[in-house]
């Protein structure tokens, strides 16, 4: 056999997405759900786990869950139970967290390619938070639990090992943030948990159909992340297996800042978390009219959305993707289009969001929280269309409504950017461009028109920008008779 | 019937310290039991389907509407170690 | 005049407060200063003011206006120590009260105090109490049974005139059986768990301990309901009437022909076979059925119960409330915390029910279980297609010496042996005294005989059936002898 011939290994990834629901109140208790409030005021004797106290379900998270189900093509439970899964932590204030086992309410879905194992109904644990050592009598440190969040219906969904890259992954989990985003069932907030992912990552040679040992990454928390720390496992695991050594079973987290991963310790060291039906709960079992009614509910989604932009719109495959999964970015447009009227150029109009205003407040950042308001850029890129500003004075319009907001139009008559028409004043900087480039006067005249670059340049240098090139070839043409 | 090392491991998952001692007699007194309860084995339960709720009922859910919650100090009030307002417990992970 | 009030039954002391012919701070003094005095230890706390003379104008113009009862601890009242009796919640003041307690506070009810029980409801002699052993007024060398325990005596020794109780195998109707008392465990989902300390959640029931069958009826009428708070919760689907019937004409009774008697003490057997004559006597046919998996309920319930348990009892972590023995690290608090807190009846079912989930085990236990209650809710099904009502002894020994079963785990589990398939098929069942036996057991007795204990007659009935049972249980009642209870002598 010949030596030089390494095994090529493919990745195989799965992933695991909470989703915390935005209902009004937790999963199985009244109390409000709100992020950021003050540590254990949203808390009763259910959500406590007090003694006597018991569940009773959210209705509307049952609903959103559905939702979330249809929206990524599963099959709806006709009869789905909850069971307990035990194990103990200080954020699980009963000793068990309330989930679903055998019978999830979605199973046997798919979204663009990747297929969908379940989605399930559960509860979100209470938030551990780490204090440092503070001369108190037992041990270091303390764990101090704030039960606001314990309680917070979720939707686990699970994949199948469909994904093969962190950047697909990346790109996949997007368009599944941007379908919840658009059900209206979750904020999908990654800084804020409500969104959150865990991948399962195994290597194998190409072609092979078994899968090799997997290991589990922990709970990132941003997109660029997600690949970023993908990548890394798959990059560890094969540096591993190339050295002759084997993958081991753990959970890792991954450190953004020094781009390493380390392995977690369990929580409960057997994961023997003796699953048994919650004899609190009765079964869920939707009507089929209430299953058909959420269905006919369902808002445009994302992956429709695309086609539109594609062969509604006409955008490019890849900006039409882009706009529909990154949900934010593609609101926002859709806005410029509306405030701009029926007459804009919908793909110029794509090229100023997903271009121009996207690398000034980056691809992470929700537009419609920048200092350009819909109604603002909608107004540049007509003004654009209407010749009244130039590409590049537009550009500079659009960096100081990205730095203060403002109105273009005065903007552009405070800082004396309108586009020169084809008045005297034009002309005449034309006529001394062409005296100040006698080369290419005489290689135009030669025939070779690349030369008017120059005079261009010229122009463009005088007006700072706010001539129109095309106004001035035709000016150019005119005078050299050409 | 039940050894000794499977009390210490059902212990362990039980959150429960037993002595030396206590597992011995916990071994011999759930051995006892168990070997009671195996009369079960017996009897032929193919194709029954497993109760777990004998209330008949389905979709017993609540509307999603806000309930007050216990004032933190109510919240607290039972706690045996309170930290900036929270529940402490020595930390977790260790 | 204070052995006037105590003589009143709940439902007489109803009758009287709302004639005016008796006032209801007196009657709430007259039980409270006996509870002060008791030594039986049937009570964990008692309420040390009157309500009556503090809050009148919560019992004027109510149902039960002012009657006061006796709370078995295992219910939560808000403020109220509320301890299960089990040391892990020793000076647990819940934030909130139960459903069932709030509506007989509502009803005009006045909590006495708090009785003592089997920690966490476990145990069938209430030696399992995290704080003191409950003793059996009829014999103070017995006990009570259990876990109702002290609900049981204190209504035995005229500590209150009722008490609530709950029963999960047994523990409303084997304490009332061992303390010639009634008690009646109501079809599942009829009383609202919410705020009753969990034991096993799917078998948990509230039902009422009382001296006679009208004020058991007058208990389930003001504690039933469908509870929103409590999602397996239905109420009944009648209201409860308070029983009248004088005979048993045209009532089919069935008598198992599968009851092993081995087991049974001559005695109570006696009594059995004496109340089934009675029963023929009223009117009614009795019929033979059959319950062919009944023996295997003890099995069943003795994996499904502790496997609940093992879960609802996680909670008790030193985190929230209760006990905390600290210790190094996380693992160690806990480790600490529930081996001080918990007694060693509870571990062991916590231990049970942890070994019967776990990985590996599950089909064999908790699995094998859950099929097993199914074929005895089918037994049941049959059976009350031949008959209305089924008989049975509800314990199948008197009350038994304190100490005589607690190194005997399995001996004590067999005192549910009668009253468990009923629980896991979820149907009513009453325990009625049928007469008296003597104290070995041996053979029947008459009031009067020196150490004569009380043995009860349950009878169960189909899931909802409870107004035709009172009904039932109330003829055979006024048939019966009456056995002075202790506080009578």
């Amino acid at each position: 056999m010949s030596q030089n011939t390494a095994t090529e290994y493919e990745a195989v990834i799965g992933l695991e997405i909470h989703v915390q629901l935005s209902t009004n109140t937790k999963m199985f208790c009244g109390c409000q759900l709100q992020f950021g409030a003050d540590p254990n005021t949203l808390t009763c004797p259910v959500c406590l786990g007090h003694p006597g106290t018991l569940p009773v379900p959210n209705e509307k998270a049952v609903r959103y869950a559905i939702a979330t189900g249809l929206a990524l093509g599963c099959s709806i439970a006709p009869r789905s139970m909850f069971h307990r899964k035990n194990y103990f932590y200080p954020d699980l204030p009963k000793g068990y967290q309330i989930s679903q086992f055998d019978v999830p309410i979605c199973s046997d879905g798919e979204l663009a390619g990747v297929r969908i194992h379940r989605a399930h109904m559960e509860e979100d644990a209470a938030k551990n938070i780490h204090v440092g050592e503070s001369g108190r009598i037992h041990g270091a440190g303390r764990t101090v639990v704030d039960y606001n969040r314990g309680g917070t219906p979720l939707v686990e969904i699970v994949t199948e090992p469909d994904i093969r890259s962190g950047a697909q992954a990346r790109e996949w989990l997007q368009l599944l943030r941007a379908t919840i985003k658009q059900l209206g069932v979750s904020d999908v907030n990654m800084e804020e948990g409500s969104l959150r992912c865990d991948a399962n990552i195994s290597i194998r040679p190409v072609g092979a159909t078994e899968l090799g040992t997997k290991t589990e990454l922990k709970n990132m928390n941003s997109f660029r992340f997600i690949e970023r720390g993908i990548d890394a496992e798959i990059a560890r695991q094969t540096a591993l297996v190339n050295a002759g050594e084997k993958v081991r079973q753990e959970t890792l987290h991954f450190d953004p800042s020094t781009g390493s991963l380390t392995s977690l310790r369990s929580k409960e060291e057997s994961h023997d978390y003796r699953y048994f039906p919650e004899p609190d709960l009765v079964p869920v079992a939707p009507p089929a009219e209430l299953i058909e009614e959420i269905r006919a509910s369902l808002p445009e989604l994302p992956l429709e959305k695309a086609d539109h932009f594609e062969n509604g719109l006409g955008l490019s495959v890849d900006t039409a993707r882009f706009l529909a999964f990154n949900a934010e970015i593609g609101a926002y447009y859709q806005e410029v289009l509306l405030e701009a009227g029926a007459d804009v150029d919908a793909k110029r109009t794509a090229d100023w969001v997903t271009g121009e205003l996207v690398a000034r407040i980056g691809a992470d950042a929700d537009p419609a929280e920048s200092k350009v308001t819909p109604v603002a850029l909608a107004q540049l890129v007509t003004m654009v269309g209407e010749k009244k500003v130039t590409n590049a004075g537009a550009k500079t319009v659009l960096d100081r409504l990205v730095e203060s907001g403002g109105v273009p139009e005065q903007i552009v008559e405070a800082e004396g950017l309108a586009a020169m028409g084809d008045g005297d004043e034009l002309a005449g900087i034309v006529d001394a461009a062409l005296e100040a480039n006698p080369k290419a006067v005489d290689d135009m005249k030669a025939g070779n028109m690349k030369a008017i670059g120059a005079v261009i340049g010229f122009v463009m240098k005088q007006t700072q920008g706010r001539a129109d090139g095309g106004e001035v070839t035709r000016i150019v043409r005119e005078k050299l008779g050409l | 019937m039940i050894e000794r090392k499977d009390v210490e491991y059902v212990a362990r998952l039980a959150r429960l310290r037993l002595s030396e001692e206590e597992q011995e007699r916990m071994a011999r007194e759930l051995g006892a039991v168990l070997g009671y309860i195996e009369h079960i084995e017996e009897l032929d339960l193919s194709g029954v389907e497993p109760t777990s709720h004998v209330v008949d009922l389905v979709n017993s859910l609540r509307s999603d509407e806000v309930r007050e919650s216990l004032p933190r100090e109510a919240a607290l009030a039972n706690a045996p170690e309170v930290v900036d307002n929270g529940f402490a417990v020595p930390a977790a992970g260790s | 005049m204070s052995a006037d009030l105590i003589a009143l039954s709940a439902a007489q002391a109803a009758v009287a407060l709302h004639a005016g012919e008796i006032d209801a701070a007196e009657l709430f003094s007259a039980y409270a200063d006996r509870v002060a005095g008791e030594q039986i230890g049937a009570y964990l706390w008692r309420e040390e003011g009157n309500p009556l003379v503090e809050r009148p104008a919560d019992f004027r113009s109510t149902p039960l206006a002012g009657v006061p009862i006796a709370v078995k601890d295992l219910f939560c009242m808000e403020g109220v120590p509320s301890t299960a009796a089990s040391k892990i919640l020793e000076g647990y003041l819940p934030p909130y009260t139960a459903t069932s307690i709030a509506r007989l506070q509502a009803a005009g009810a006045s909590v006495l105090g708090k009785t003592n029980m089997d920690e966490f409801a476990m145990g069938s002699s209430n030696e399992n109490s995290g704080y003191k052993t409950v003793k059996n007024p009829w014999d103070e060398t017995r006990v009570p049974g259990g876990s109702s325990g002290g609900s049981a005596a204190a209504v035995a020794a005229g500590l209150a005139p009722w008490a609530t109780g709950t029963d999960t195998g047994g523990s409303i109707r084997q304490p009332a059986s061992l303390c010639g008392l009634v008690g009646l465990k109501p079809t599942y989902g009829s009383v609202s768990r919410y705020g009753m300390i969990a034991f096993a959640s799917s078998l948990d029931q509230a039902g009422p301990i009382t001296r006679d069958v009208t004020d058991a009826a007058l208990m389930l009428k003001y504690m039933q309901g469908k509870d929103e708070r409590d999602s397996t919760s239905t109420g009944l689907p009648d209201e409860v009437e308070l029983p009248s019937a004088t005979d048993l004409n045209g009532k089919r009774f069935g008598v198992p022909s599968t009851i092993d008697w081995s087991g049974v003490q001559p005695g109570v057997k006696a009594v059995f076979d004496a109340a089934v004559e009675r029963l023929t006597a009223l009117g009614a046919e009795v019929v033979e059925i059959t319950l062919p998996h009944a023996e295997h309920g003890l099995s069943a319930y003795y994996l499904i119960a502790p496997a609940e348990a093992s879960a609802n009892l996680a909670r008790f972590d030193g985190v929230r409330f209760g006990l905390r023995s600290e210790g190094e690290g996380l693992t160690a608090m806990y480790e600490n915390t529930r081996h001080d807190g918990f007694g060693a009846e509870v571990k062991r079912r916590i231990m049970l029910g942890t070994y019967a989930l776990s990985s590996g085990y599950y089909d064999a236990y908790y699995g094998r279980a859950q099929l097993v209650r199914t074929k005895i809710a089918d037994d049941f099904r049959a059976a009350f297609n031949k008959c209305d009502f089924v008989v049975t002894p509800t314990s199948p020994t008197v009350a038994f010496k304190v100490g005589e079963r607690v190194e005997d785990p399995l001996a004590m589990y067999l005192s549910d042996l009668f009253t468990v398939p009923m629980s896991l098929a979820g149907i009513p069942a009453i325990s009625v005294p049928a007469g008296l036996a003597t104290p070995d057991g041996a053979a029947q007795a008459a009031p009067g005989d020196d150490g004569a204990l009380p043995v009860g007659l349950q009878i169960a009935g189909p899931a909802h059936s409870e107004n035709a049972l009172l009904d039932a249980a109330f003829a055979f009642e006024r048939a019966t002898e009456h056995m002075p209870a202790p506080w009578e002598r």
